[in-house]
């Protein structure tokens, strides 16, 4: 059952025809923007499919590509919790997978549903979930002792905040009650209506980097490309970072979940990047 | 944004990782030549502030970041998490015993 070897190729798929379009290889001169009938992979001349049997289409070229490295880095035994791209995608296929592999037995749970929709969610409860962690943001829970730690802070989150606040043109507050801010719900509505131009596959990736980073302000960071994902990642874990600078380091529990979180909210953003993008290559003529 | 380096550093990273991955025959892979496709066509441009290029170089540099986590995320988990059980010798040897070893068979 293992696959030892993979040889890994990705397809273009015509819905109309409902046939396989030339292979990757030979597609020379293609454009970017992807074909309306989306991407499948192969792996040893089988099709790919997900845990649940379905067939595994992707709108991206490039996500197709990098879930067939995911898939190429698995060498003995696979081992889900590294692809984090394909069990997103599959996730979105309605599945909650569970996963046996050679060393243990792990159950993934996967909140970025994208290809399974184990939870059904539509459009709208998506959003909904997403703008009700703003009110529960890392970055608006503020402590008041000890005193470095909340003047770190102050001057880490201060600046995500006011770009959030000037970029989309709201008021966040910070607090430092137990509480936390009460976000107006002008704020609410101005994020609503700015992710519902987000189509589902890229809602479902926001909605996994939030849960992951904690905080819906990071997560609008990262999908703006206004902060890179180490950094996101470090004021995520901005009281963790500090208390290792206190009292040190773990390697193998901050560093792990530090290589864990980074990995998940880099595949999160990857996923929405690649699933809200459409691009094509123009051409310029050389004038002379 | 200004934190990302630059793209010729980001481009030697995600080879590095790829090679990583795949070992020998990185080459070949649908991977690498979409990384240098990609590079190579967005690197000419006459703009002076090119938005496709830097959303690339952002793209590029979260995957660079999601395979290198993912990588180190194993490696410790190897190290450190991944034992799994002793086999009934290596516990025998904690002691200093040795397990006895039957012709016949046990039993």
């Amino acid at each position: 059952m293992w696959r030892r070897r993979l040889l890994l190729q990705a397809l273009g798929r015509l819905p109309a025809l409902a046939a396989r379009g030339p292979p990757l290889g030979s597609g020379g001169g293609r454009a970017y923007a992807p074909p309306a009938g989306g991407f499948e992979i192969n792996l040893d001349h089988r099709k790919l499919k997900t845990p649940q049997a379905k067939l595994f289409t992707v709108p991206s070229e490039a996500l197709a590509i990098a879930v067939a490295t995911e898939w190429d880095s698995q060498k003995d035994t696979i081992k889900f919790y590294t692809m984090h791209l394909y069990s997103g995608s599959c996730c979105f296929l309605k599945l909650w997978i569970t996963v046996i592999s050679a060393d243990f037995i792990l159950q993934t749970t996967l909140c970025n549903t994208a290809l399974d929709n184990p939870t059904q969610r539509n459009k709208v409860q998506l959003i909904r979930a997403a703008v009700k962690f703003l009110e529960t943001d890392t970055l608006c829970y503020r402590v008041e002792e000890p005193a470095a730690l909340a003047e770190l802070q102050k001057k880490e989150w201060d600046p995500i905040v006011a770009w959030a606040e000037k970029r989309y043109n709201v008021a966040i507050g910070s607090s430092t009650s137990i509480m936390g801010p009460s976000i107006p719900a002008s704020t609410r509505d101005a994020f609503i209506s700015h992710l519902a131009s987000y189509n589902m596959w890229a809602l479902q990736g926001i909605e996994y980097v939030i849960t992951q980073l904690k905080s819906l302000i990071l997560s609008m960071g990262l999908i703006d490309r206004h902060i890179t994902v180490e950094k996101a990642v470090l004021l995520s874990r901005l009281e963790e970072e500090y208390q290792i600078q206190r009292w040190g380091n773990v390697e193998w529990a901050h560093d792990y979940d530090l290589c864990e979180l980074r990995a998940r909210a880099a595949a999160g953003t990857l996923f929405v990047h690649l699933c809200s993008e459409s691009s094509t290559v123009k051409h310029k003529l050389l004038q002379d | 944004m200004a934190a990302l380096g630059s793209p010729l550093q980001t481009l030697r990273g995600l080879l590095r990782e790829l090679r990583h991955v795949s070992g020998r025959a990185y080459r070949d892979t649908a991977a690498y030549r979409h990384v240098l496709a990609a590079f190579r066509a967005h690197r000419v441009t006459s703009e002076k502030l090119c938005r496709a290029q830097q959303e690339l170089h952002f793209q590029a540099a979260t995957y660079l970041c999601l395979l290198r986590s993912v990588r180190q995320h194993q490696a410790l988990h190897r190290e450190y998490h991944g034992r799994g059980e002793r086999s009934p010798e290596e516990v025998a040897g904690l002691v200093g015993f040795r397990l006895p070893r039957q012709p016949g068979g046990k039993g």
